[in-house]
């Protein structure tokens, strides 16, 4: 922990000793013992940046839609596919739930896996996004090198009771960035579909899957 | 309640007895360790309990919380809501002492008396308002974990749902510091808000309920996965490291590097 120390003002004691306590409670809070000025990351402000517009930018359309804080599903898969579906690396979150199998399938399984998890997925997002009311989201500081393709960009949304965690893995993409997996209270997306996927992996294949998550999407179209 | 002392001891001794016993089964396992970890060697009994709690959710719980939803005006039921996650609160700050975090624990123990003395025992929020914001609730677990304690395997509890060894080990301890346990003495009382507690929590999760039946292909695997990511996402302070192999940090050995 003595490396955490920084090299402040020798001469002012208490000032060195205060500023080592709030490294220290720093570190602590986060478990992390590295402090990273934003300012020395300049590729990684596009990244905080990035999350920060997108999620603010589906809060804004939750907050002022009525139909949607209202359950309307229409509207709000209409709002998913239209802000966040772009900014999603849907192929490789899909790649990577499924594993191996993804890679010895046929174009037309990974043509229909895709069609079906994507509609899943929407369905999880919009679930969610219907139980937003008044909340915040707080892009916490970037500590990820600058030259990273590939880095976690940490929230927490905000609102009555405890915060959220809400975590993004991002890719580069171009000037911008692409989501491919998200984390919510501790939970990564792609993580959770492996265990829910494998099951019928290992006992029927890709096939089996597929049929599985079309009738699973065919019940919810139907309950709605 | 002839000995309050002794009612209060009793569950610590029994949580020790339970955390020794999952410190021998970590000691003694020959599991590769990310096995043990992620491991579910009581899977048939779990699920078994897990099906039980899902019927007596679906004909009981969950209808009750939606009555009392639809009953009681929002008002009343943010407040009943303060008054629970304010004594919630203060046993966060009490476990954030324990895992010598002291800044947090301060804000955290600020926010209990702020909103004891000026939110008229915690009925009123005034601390959010006063922008004292809430950190990550922690309890007795959480501090078990963060000082070394793995998890031991995932166990599901009849009533009380998803939790491991470790876990129901603190919770033991846990209980005895709940509103309903701190606010009152009686027992007649402390099961009426108990039942209370129960109903609050539950309206809680109305809508999270929702979403886990919507998206889940296998609903028992989902929690369960969920319920010992977020654990470990807990006792890490929302950043686990990528090596999924232990459930919880072993401090001594990083102390050593």
């Amino acid at each position: 922990m003595g490396g955490q120390r920084l090299d402040t003002v020798q001469e002012d004691e208490l000032m060195q000793r205060r500023s080592w306590i709030s490294a220290l409670a720093l570190g602590c809070l986060t478990g992390v013992l590295t402090v990273a000025s934003p300012l020395l990351h300049a590729q990684g402000v596009a990244a905080d940046a990035f999350v920060k517009q997108v999620s603010g930018d589906v809060l804004d359309a939750v907050r002022d839609d009525k139909a949607i804080q209202a359950g309307d599903v229409g509207r709000i898969r209409a709002l998913v596919d239209a802000k966040v579906m772009p900014h999603v690396n849907f192929q490789r979150m899909t790649a990577s739930s499924v594993g191996p199998q993804w890679r010895s399938a046929t174009a037309d399984q990974q043509k229909r896996m895709l069609v079906e998890f994507q509609t899943l997925m929407v369905n999880t997002y919009s679930g969610a996004l219907t139980q937003v009311k008044d909340q915040s989201v707080v892009v916490k500081p970037l500590r990820a090198a600058a030259d990273q393709g590939e880095l976690v960009v940490r929230t927490e949304v905000r609102g009555k009771g405890d915060p959220i965690q809400l975590d993004y893995r991002l890719e580069k993409a171009g000037d911008s960035w692409k989501i491919y997996d998200v984390n919510v209270g501790g939970f990564w997306l792609v993580e959770a579909y492996k265990g829910q996927f494998a099951k019928d992996l290992s006992s029927g294949g890709l096939d089996a899957l597929i049929t599985r998550l079309t009738e699973k999407n065919k019940s919810l179209a139907a309950a709605k | 309640m002839s000995d309050p002392n002794r009612s209060r001891l009793a569950p610590l001794a029994l949580t020790a007895t339970i955390v020794v016993l999952a410190l021998g089964l970590e000691g003694c396992a020959t599991l590769p360790p990310g096995e043990l970890a992620r491991g579910d060697p009581w899977e048939r009994f779990n699920r078994q309990v897990f099906s039980f709690n899902e019927i007596v959710d679906k004909a009981a719980i969950k209808p009750a919380a939606q009555i009392y939803q639809t009953v009681v005006p929002n008002l009343v039921r943010t407040g009943v809501n303060n008054m629970f996650s304010n004594v919630g609160d203060g046993w966060t700050a009490v476990n954030l002492m324990l895992q010598v975090k002291p800044v947090p624990a301060l804000n955290m123990a600020i926010r209990t008396a702020t909103n004891t003395v000026l939110g008229i025992g915690g009925l009123f929020d005034v601390a959010e308002e006063a922008g004292l914001e809430r950190t990550a609730s922690e309890d007795f677990g959480q501090t078990l974990g963060f000082w070394g304690v793995q998890s031991g395997p995932y166990l599901v509890l009849p009533l009380l749902g998803p939790s491991t060894l470790r876990d129901t080990a603190a919770m033991l301890l846990d209980i005895n510091e709940t509103a309903s346990n701190v606010l009152w003495k009686e027992p007649r009382d402390r099961n009426a808000a108990t039942g209370l507690q129960i109903l609050n929590t539950r309206v809680n999760l109305l809508n999270a309920g929702r979403v886990l039946d919507e998206i889940a292909l296998d609903k028992y695997l989902l929690l369960r996965d969920a319920y010992l990511a977020r654990r470990r996402s807990q006792i890490y302070d929302g950043e686990p490291p990528e090596d999924s192999s232990q459930s919880a940090p072993s401090p001594f050995k990083q102390l050593g590097q």
